[in-house]
């Protein structure tokens, strides 16, 4: 699915040779500082590396339309990032910035039930806490039905209980529809449990 | 119509005896302002007598040149000073921007008004034209320049939001539009709200400077309203030019936020 050549950004990052596998979960490990976000950036074609190639379906990441990619591969950021408006808006932004205005109510109130946040949709999305911002964010992206989730540290404001259930359910989610999902964690054991693969990433001394 | 009371000498002295007194009273507060009064107020008189001996001179002797360099100068001064007044540093493209969107913006209003609204004849009359031009650039220029600091800082203070809606999928336009409404709005507030003033609250120089030179009310609104509408007109095209062409410096040709120009 992504095969990565001769890779060099600045002083962060240098790859040989790397391979991520279609239809698989693959967890991206290492030091903080070792260029593991900016991997995932790169894959989103957020961030362009110095040198090498980034090939997407075999076709280099260069020759898509930008929009177009990062709507196949779709990245959430560490940090949720919340719009005005309210959790409904929301959860919808991403299928927005896509023109694409139907969406199954259902399938957005289960999606809340399974990840623990017993809020209105029509509620602000400004007053929730830390881990209801990133549960809301991940069902931004789940019901963008992209061919890949980027997540870059998806459950660092969740208690272990609830990272359990929230990575469980997305990982068997991206097994049930033939998705990929890359994500960066720093927990070796969340890695390790729910991964096909797993890339680690040491830092350049 | 009667001309206006000629002001004597003395009489023009007594508003200077009126700023002296406000210069005691700065001292006596301790506003350490009076460098300021002082230097503003000289500058004041000498740009004013200049321009007023160039204006008669350029009055007296109609020429399409003249009147077309007289504009080229405004228009060299605004842009400057937009440039050299905003808070934040610029990007070579976005000071381009800042270009198009004046001349554009001010020429095709200018010309709008007085080729069809006001029609003068000739069309470089410098008595009808350089006011005219003076208030439509005057006021582009006061539109660019709230817009182009709501627009670096909206850049600067939200590009992580940015950022998540392009990683999401948004095209640059769509992942900009809070900061470019944001922009729009505070560089046209200010024309909206003297509009919204205007005649009550106050009344516009302009207009005062007509009535005090002997021409009647009914005249001076007439030229007031039409020049209000050619300020409005002339402050949202330019505003908006600017911003849909300004938003774009940010991002680069892979529809990434240039991060390091931030």
């Amino acid at each position: 699915m992504f095969e990565i050549k001769n890779l060099k950004f600045k002083d962060i990052l240098d790859i040989e040779h790397l391979i991520i596998n279609k239809n698989s979960v693959t967890s991206i490990v290492g030091e903080s500082g070792s260029g593991k976000t900016t991997l995932l950036k790169m894959l989103n074609n957020i961030i362009s590396p110095d040198e090498g190639e980034i090939y997407y379906e075999g076709i280099e990441i260069n020759n898509y339309n930008p929009i177009d990619l990062r709507r196949k591969v779709v990245m959430l950021p560490q940090t949720p990032v919340i719009y005005k408006g309210s959790i409904l808006d929301n959860i919808l932004i991403g299928k927005r910035f896509a023109k694409s205005f139907n969406y199954n109510l259902e399938e957005i109130k289960t999606l809340l039930e399974k990840f623990n946040v017993n809020k209105n949709l029509s509620e602000s999305a400004e007053n929730l806490s830390g881990g209801e911002k990133q549960r809301i964010c991940l069902i931004r992206v789940l019901i963008m039905n992209p061919e890949v989730i980027l997540l870059d540290e998806p459950t660092s404001a969740l208690d272990e209980n609830t990272e359990d259930i929230v990575i469980n359910y997305i990982v068997e989610y991206t097994k049930k529809n033939n998705k990929t999902l890359v994500m960066v964690t720093h927990a070796k054991d969340i890695a390790k449990k729910y991964s096909d693969f797993i890339i680690e990433i040491n830092k350049r001394r | 119509m009667n001309g206006a009371v000629r002001l004597s000498i003395l009489q023009v002295i007594s508003a200077y005896l009126f700023i002296i007194i406000l210069l005691l009273i700065v001292r006596k507060r301790g506003l350490n302002r009076e460098k300021e009064i002082i230097i503003s107020t000289t500058r004041m008189t000498l740009q004013l007598i200049l321009t007023g001996y160039i204006l008669t001179y350029i009055f007296k002797t109609p020429n399409p040149i003249i009147t077309v360099l007289v504009i080229s100068i405004m228009e060299v001064f605004a842009i400057q000073n937009i440039i050299k007044r905003s808070k934040n540093r610029l990007s070579k493209e976005l000071k381009k921007v800042v270009i198009f969107s004046m001349l554009t913006g001010t020429l095709f209003t200018l010309i709008y008004f007085i080729f069809i609204v006001i029609n003068i004849k000739p069309w470089y009359n410098p008595q009808y034209f350089i006011p005219l031009a003076g208030m439509v650039i005057g006021n582009s220029m006061t539109g660019i320049s709230l817009g182009i600091n709501k627009l670096v800082e909206g850049f600067k203070n939200q590009v992580d939001m940015i950022e998540c809606s392009l990683m999401l999928g948004a095209s640059p336009k769509d992942a900009s539009k809070s900061i470019l409404d944001n922009a729009f709005d505070s560089a046209i507030l200010p024309t909206i709200n003297s509009m919204v003033g205007m005649g009550i609250v106050f009344l516009p120089g302009m207009m005062t400077g007509q009535i005090l030179s002997g021409s009647s009310p009914l005249v001076a609104i007439e030229y007031q309203i039409a020049i209000m509408l050619g300020i409005l007109g002339s402050v949202s095209i330019s505003v908006i030019i600017f911003l849909l062409l300004g938003y774009k410096t940010f991002f680069n040709n892979r529809m990434q936020i240039k991060r390091e120009e931030l």
